[in-house]
């Protein structure tokens, strides 16, 4: 058993953390890129788009992440991609952001008044226009504190991608563990900082919330 | 050309059933004992003391901001560092139980507060007492109106519960973990065990927006 | 147990009774002696007090300065116990119904009585079922709120209070809510009350009514009781300008 000092284990636990924040926000660009475009897709009038993207959405909200995890890991593999990890984490993480957030941001269109529709309607704008210039611009303004809030639903996210062998905060924490022997240690600094890194955004959501039904 | 062979998988559909069994009954446990934790929690947070205020969202913030993998890996090989050695099945339960007690507490606490003032004006006037008056008049309405939120995050738990795999729990993302190097067909396993997750999230619903208004909110 | 000074004896008895919220000064000197079976209609403008009263009576409201009592008994506003002995004395029906929306028209009458009086449940559901017909609505013991108009939904509302056998009901615009053509049905149940010998404290805009049914009008301005006498004092002969200009609105 080797001797590491509490500073050792906290930058060690602070190196793993970079790589958290990296895949999380790797997924959030990316979901959140992907979510939109799917969100597009939800609210054309063309047969069985807007079915499909609900059962997307549906599959993603109705399995576990790990199990997502899991598929896309050996699913790759068996096409053949020699991939690591992260690339497997980063390819599901996207996917599932994508699903969560163009479910959230459906219902922030949804809670745009059907007004809106008409009167752009009337005016001849193209669907993609009516979306660009009206629709979306007022669903922005719903969408910003549950966005903010799915952030934290990222991050806590990523721990599973230490189960596929991704070395982020949790699979350190694990290694510290077994290193040092001292679980309750190991798993307190990790737990402090994952909240470190989520409470921030979860008091900033709800601040946005608070303002928004002010 | 990629071959599948969900026959060998199947095969193993005693060691599927005991795995699902195990997570429905994990699950069936947490509901319960979460959702009575989250009311509880929800009644400290409006009506406690500020010691009890403050702990209790203490507690609330503490497991909504950590990955419940960090919650669970805490209670199973964490705490017999304080002598509290807890068996795998039991550090499961406990784990879930006290993570939806969390999101319970916020969402109960949500439909706690929006009671018409009315209510309560009724209440005191027909002579009840504040316990007869949370439990009678107060809570089942707020249950009503809280219930499609209540029942997303028990299917939310359901689902997290694949991670108590990890643990060694014989639960269903382990029966699929055990399938899959028995039979070396990993993708042909998991995509079973998924879409076994996802009809059981679909009947667990079913069954939760059934069971509310017979039983929990009375519609009597 | 006091009794007042003033023959026959005050069911409900108040003197010089101040509130304030916060700084606003809303009853400035009530003094007003309710007999049994009396009843008693208030009157006046918005913001003159008269529902701040009424919830003084039952306790939804504390006040500063004054005193009230209810058969003989002073409000004691720190003392849960004795706050639910007097409302299970005074009742009160309200102009929003609040009846509970998750039971219920019977289960509604049955609730209180069950817990607060401790009767058994099948006493309970039989009292129940005889007052909602007193108020003409028997057949609809197994309907939800929500399935009743807003005059069943008020006359479901009286029932319920006056399963607690109250000495008194206190009755704040129990008709305001309510569509023009629902009115009546309502009013019907309080004048059989009033028949019945209920004693009776309304605060109403229903002036035909409170013309036929009461013993007294008490019309309230800015706080202060104006004027107080009988129907055919107030409507006939207002003596100060305050009450004529409210009548002839």
């Amino acid at each position: 058993m080797v001797q590491f000092s509490l500073w050792d284990i906290f930058t060690f636990l602070l190196g793993a953390a970079r790589w958290t924040v990296a895949l999380s926000l790797i997924a959030f660009v990316g979901g959140g890129l992907a979510g939109l475009g799917l969100l597009m897709l939800r609210f054309t009038k063309l047969p069985g788009v807007s079915t499909a993207v609900a059962w997307y959405v549906q599959i993603f909200q109705g399995t576990p992440l790990l199990m997502q995890l899991f598929l896309v890991y050996f699913g790759l593999a068996l096409l053949g991609m020699d991939t690591s990890p992260l690339v497997a984490a980063a390819i599901c993480l996207t996917l599932y952001a994508s699903a969560y957030l163009t479910e959230i941001w459906r219902g922030c269109v949804n809670a745009v008044p059907q007004g809106q529709w008409e009167a752009s309607t009337s005016l001849a704008l193209t669907y993609t226009e009516q979306m660009r210039y009206v629709i979306l611009p007022q669903a922005m303004r719903v969408a910003i504190a549950p966005t903010v809030g799915f952030m934290v639903q990222i991050i806590k996210g990523t721990a599973l991608a230490s189960v596929i062998g991704f070395v982020e905060l949790t699979k350190a924490g694990q290694m510290i563990s077994n290193a040092t022997y001292q679980p309750f240690l190991a798993y307190c600094f990790v737990g402090l900082l994952y909240f470190v890194l989520c409470y921030p955004l979860s008091w900033w959501s709800q601040r946005l919330e608070n303002r928004r039904l002010a | 050309m990629i071959e599948f062979d969900f026959g060998t998988v199947l095969a193993q559909w005693p060691m599927l059933l005991r795995g699902l069994v195990l997570t429905v009954v994990l699950t069936a446990i947490s509901a319960v004992l979460g959702a009575l934790l989250g009311t509880a929690c929800a009644w400290a947070r409006l009506h406690g003391g500020p010691l009890l205020k403050r702990g209790v969202g203490a507690y609330v913030e503490l497991v909504r901001n950590t990955p419940f993998i960090i919650q669970l890996f805490f209670i199973f090989f964490g705490l017999p560092s304080l002598g509290l050695r807890l068996s795998v099945e039991v550090a499961c339960v406990l784990a879930m139980v006290l993570n939806l007690g969390a999101y319970a507490c916020e969402i109960v606490r949500a439909g706690l507060q929006t009671t018409p003032k009315g209510q309560l004006e009724a209440a005191m006037s027909l002579a009840l007492t504040p316990w007869q008056t949370f439990s009678r008049v107060v809570l089942p309405p707020a249950l009503a109106r809280i219930w499609p939120a209540l029942v997303s995050q028990i299917i939310i738990v359901m689902l997290g519960s694949a991670v108590c795999g990890q643990i060694s729990a014989e639960e269903l993302s382990q029966a699929a973990n055990l399938i899959s190097s028995r039979t070396f067909r990993s993708f042909e396993s998991y995509i079973i065990v998924t879409g076994i997750y996802l009809l059981l999230a679909m009947a667990l619903r079913q069954l939760l927006y059934w069971v509310g208004p017979r039983f929990i909110f009375s519609r009597r | 147990m006091t009794q007042t000074s003033n023959p026959p004896f005050a069911l409900v008895d108040i003197q010089g009774l101040h509130k304030s919220f916060g700084a606003t000064e809303v009853l400035k000197g009530i003094d007003l002696q309710v007999g049994r079976k009396e009843v008693v209609c208030i009157i006046g403008k918005s913001g003159s007090g008269k529902s701040t009263l009424l919830r003084c009576i039952n306790g939804l409201e504390s006040f500063e300065r004054g005193s009230l009592s209810v058969d003989g008994q002073a409000l004691k506003h720190g003392d849960a116990n004795a706050m639910r002995e007097l409302r299970q004395q005074v009742g009160m029906i309200f102009q929003s119904f609040n009846l509970f929306p998750h039971l219920s028209a019977g289960r509604n009458v049955m609730l209180a009585p069950t817990l607060a009086k401790n009767i058994p449940k099948d006493d309970a559901r039989t009292r129940a079922q005889t007052l909602l017909e007193r108020v003409g609505l028997g057949h609809l013991f197994d309907r939800m709120p929500d399935q009743l108009s807003g005059g069943q939904q008020q006359r479901v509302a009286i029932a319920r209070a006056l399963a607690m056998s109250p000495t008194v009901l206190l009755c704040d615009e129990i008709t305001s809510a309510l569509d023009p053509e629902l009115v009546g049905e309502v009013l019907q149940v309080v004048e059989m009350l009033a028949a019945d010998g209920m004693t009776l404290i309304l605060v109403t805009h229903e002036m035909a009514f409170a013309r036929k049914v009461s013993d007294r009008v008490v019309f309230m301005h800015q706080g202060l009781i104006h004027e107080a006498g009988t129907p055919d004092e107030i409507f006939n002969h207002p003596k100060t300008p305050e009450l004529r200009q409210f009548l002839s609105m």
